[in-house]
């Protein structure tokens, strides 16, 4: 028998015999307060998720909700969030960053709404999905994204309950953009903001159906470590910085 | 935490405890735990570290509507998949293969060795980057590797850390939580040629200075894996750093080993998971990066590896699931909970276990994965207290299966003497004559005992005292009680 079919085989027989069902602990009769359930094989008993939906933190009912719940956790984690009302003022928000930073170099994607906030920045770009040029995964490629001061990506979703923002291979500039310079910047409109975790998987699973992106992720302010005595520390080895900007009218 | 940080060089490094081979696995435990009780100093920091954890997880818990219900739904989802095993395994294996990745199963650490050898050879590795991963502790993956010749860089803080230590993680969740700032300074100036500093801040640039060029110029990024999900063929990584996000983006070919036990059924249940993971192992609402891998890079994506493989772990985790008492122990989802709030793990520290996973978890699982007769005195190592039961976002039943542990391994071989003094027992208590005779000459010749030392009574008193017996049994106490008046009987009864 191959490793496969031996661990399956493994697997098998010890499931042959039944154990005790969820929360029961086993060799207690009366159960822990929590009320006994029958084993079921092939088949969930509730939903895990519909039954904990409502038991997790808070995403928002509400556009505005959801908004408010967003900016107090991306604070909490020390992201910075700047709500503009267009496109214009966005650019200016991005020259004025690139200028007071002195970034020499910044690298983004070919998105409409990453697009529309270049024109005017004080600093040279670098396209990863340049189709001419250094492929994004060459070493030319790698070094010279290593070596830029920022990335700027869109997103698929923000998500209000955790801070979070979702990210993916496919449309937002492959899976080193986002995570390589030491800055990230994200630009999104607030239609993107979702309540829960639950509803961007959703999302995601329904934009890409039948196709994932290979790289699907969800960050949670910028990159941090504790490892040393717990003191917080950004920047470990992914961005130091997280700016989001949310441009109410994308259309402007 | 400065002072800490000022008296780094006066407290003693503990001595590097490779994974101990099984023989004498029970002495060493003692012997160390000896050793760790006595370095006060780091007892006292890694104690003020736990409670600075407790405070911020107790925070974050507040922001859930319902802790205990999530509990239950967190459960839930991980008995689904670990009770349906076999079908969550084929299923996940079918998906993931269709989004271009290559499957292989490990029955044990030598064969998984073999499959991550041959990757590496067959793609002409030479520089191997990884990020923090307990499997690869589990098989030994970084020593067969630089057996072969490979350079193998450990990409997180704590673990990089540890690999310049020479010293397995001391905690599962955080590797170099015992090393104070100062040592890591010496240590980074030692290896890195940096300047010396005391800033935690400037500790981390250093590291992330160091590492950058090596995440460039891997061939191969070796991670783990938290949640492999059957439905769509995906592995979930929870990182703090970026470091895993990085090694699994800039190296053409990404390793991921990942126990069979990491089962979900359905996407939507990383909804609960992730989120509880963070709360229970940091004290996070969510861990900063959080991230699935279907495959390798697919067409029009810009970069990521061309080749994703994922190696399925068995090395003992059947032979859990056949124990159905203990099957939930494989619900684990590994976020060191258990740990934190153990009053054995913050006297005893990690290394002193001997294992690959410390605290209440590892005691429980560990005697499964490497024998009983061997690893039993862990089940000893806990007060019984529940504390990890209490912090477990799965809800294992962990302190009854040290107790379930401590049953199995004397039910084969009960001991002759504990026997006799059953059946001595026994017979005493059933006999109450008998029974109040014994009781008042024990009472009597406590304090001799006391005196005398006699073993084995010798090893309980070398760190404990023996209570002071009453001057009367209960039964005669009770005996000379004065009875109640009978007149406030009935108004005592009627009070609600």
């Amino acid at each position: 028998m191959n490793a496969r079919d031996t661990i399956l085989a493994r697997v098998r027989e010890a499931l042959s015999v039944e154990g005790p069902g969820p929360h029961q602990r086993a060799g207690d009769k009366a159960g822990h307060g929590h009320p006994p359930a029958a084993p079921v094989r092939g088949a969930l008993p509730v939903v895990a998720l519909e039954a904990a939906r409502p038991w997790l933190p808070d995403g928002g009912a509400t556009p505005e909700e959801r908004a408010a719940i967003l900016e107090g956790n991306l604070a909490r984690l020390k992201a910075v969030l700047h709500r503009v009302p267009t496109l214009h003022r966005a650019r200016d928000l991005l020259f004025a960053l690139a200028r007071e930073r002195d970034w020499k170099r910044v690298a983004w994607h070919a998105e409409a709404l990453v697009e529309a906030l270049l024109p005017g920045i004080p600093c040279a770009l670098h396209r990863v999905d340049a189709p001419a040029g250094p492929a994004a995964d060459s070493a030319a490629g790698k070094d010279a994204l290593e070596s830029c001061d920022a990335g700027i990506t869109a997103c698929e979703a923000l998500v209000a309950q955790t801070g979070s923002i979702l990210v993916s291979s496919a449309t937002c500039g492959g899976r080193s953009l986002s995570v390589l310079p030491p800055v990230h910047v994200v630009v999104a409109s607030p239609g993107q903001i979702v309540a829960t975790l639950a509803d961007a998987l959703d999302l995601a699973r329904d934009r890409h159906a039948g196709a994932m992106p290979s790289m699907l992720s969800f960050i949670t302010g910028p990159s941090r470590t504790g490892d040393i005595e717990r003191i917080l520390v950004l920047g470990a080895h992914g961005p130091k910085e997280l700016i989001v900007i949310l441009v109410d009218d994308v259309g402007s | 935490m400065s002072a800490t940080g000022q008296s780094a060089d006066a407290v003693k490094i503990p001595p590097p405890a490779a994974e101990a081979p099984a023989a004498g696995a029970k002495r060493r435990f003692v012997a160390d735990a000896r050793t760790f009780v006595r370095e006060t100093d780091r007892r006292a920091f890694l104690r003020r570290a736990l409670a600075g954890y407790e405070a911020t997880r107790d925070t974050q818990k507040a922001r859930y509507r319902d802790w205990e219900q999530a509990r239950d739904a967190a459960n839930l989802a991980k008995w689904n998949a670990v009770n349906r095993l076999d079908e969550m395994l084929v299923r996940f294996a079918e998906a993931f293969e269709a989004g271009g990745g290559k499957v292989h199963w490990a029955r044990d650490a030598e064969e998984a060795r073999g499959i991550i050898l041959g990757i590496v050879r067959d793609c002409g590795a030479r520089a191997i980057i990884k990020s923090k991963c307990m499997t690869s502790e589990e098989i030994h993956l970084n020593a067969a590797l630089e057996a072969e010749g490979y350079g193998v860089v450990e990409s997180d803080l704590g673990e990089f850390i540890q690999q310049l230590r020479g010293e397995p993680p001391f905690h599962f969740v955080f590797p170099c939580m015992h090393v104070l700032r100062g040592e890591i300074s010496k240590l980074f100036e030692e290896h890195l040629g940096s300047a010396p500093t005391n800033e935690p801040e400037e500790l981390t640039m250093i590291a992330r200075r160091h590492m950058r060029r090596l995440y460039v110029e891997a061939d191969v990024g070796i991670t783990g894996g938290n949640f492999l999900v059957a439905e769509t063929g995906q592995i979930s990584i929870t990182e703090n750093e970026g470091n895993a996000r990085l090694t699994a983006a800039l190296p053409r070919v990404h390793v991921a080993l990942v126990g069979i036990e990491k089962c979900v059924e359905r996407l939507d249940d990383l909804a609960v998971l992730l989120p509880m993971l963070a709360t229970a192992g940091t004290g996070q609402p969510l861990t900063c990066y959080n991230t699935l891998y279907g495959g390798p890079r697919r067409p029009g994506e810009t970069d990521g590896p061309r080749e994703m493989h994922v190696v399925l772990l068995d090395n003992g985790r059947s032979a859990i699931l056949a124990d159905p008492e203990q099957r939930d122990s494989l619900q684990c989802i590994r976020c060191g909970a258990c740990l934190n709030v153990c009053p054995i793990f913050k006297n005893v520290g990690g290394f002193t276990y001997g294992t690959t996973y410390q605290g209440p978890i590892g005691s429980v699982i560990t005697p499964h994965l490497r024998g009983l007769a061997d690893w039993n005195h862990l089940s000893q190592a806990s007060s019984l207290c529940g504390a990890c039961t209490d912090a477990c976002p799965v809800r294992i039943d962990i302190h009854h299966h040290l107790l379930h542990n401590r049953r199995n391994a004397v039910r084969g071989t009960p001991s002759r003497l504990g026997r006799a003094a059953h059946r001595a027992f026994a017979f005493v208590a059933a006999r109450p004559r008998l029974f109040a005779l014994g009781g008042a000459l024990f009472r009597r010749t406590l304090w001799l005992a006391k005196r005398l030392r006699p073993p084995p009574l010798s090893a309980w008193l070398a760190t404990r005292d023996l209570p002071r017996p009453p001057a009367r049994s209960f039964r005669e106490q009770w005996r000379s009680r004065p009875l109640p008046a009978l007149a406030s009987a009935p108004a005592a009864r009627e009070r609600p």
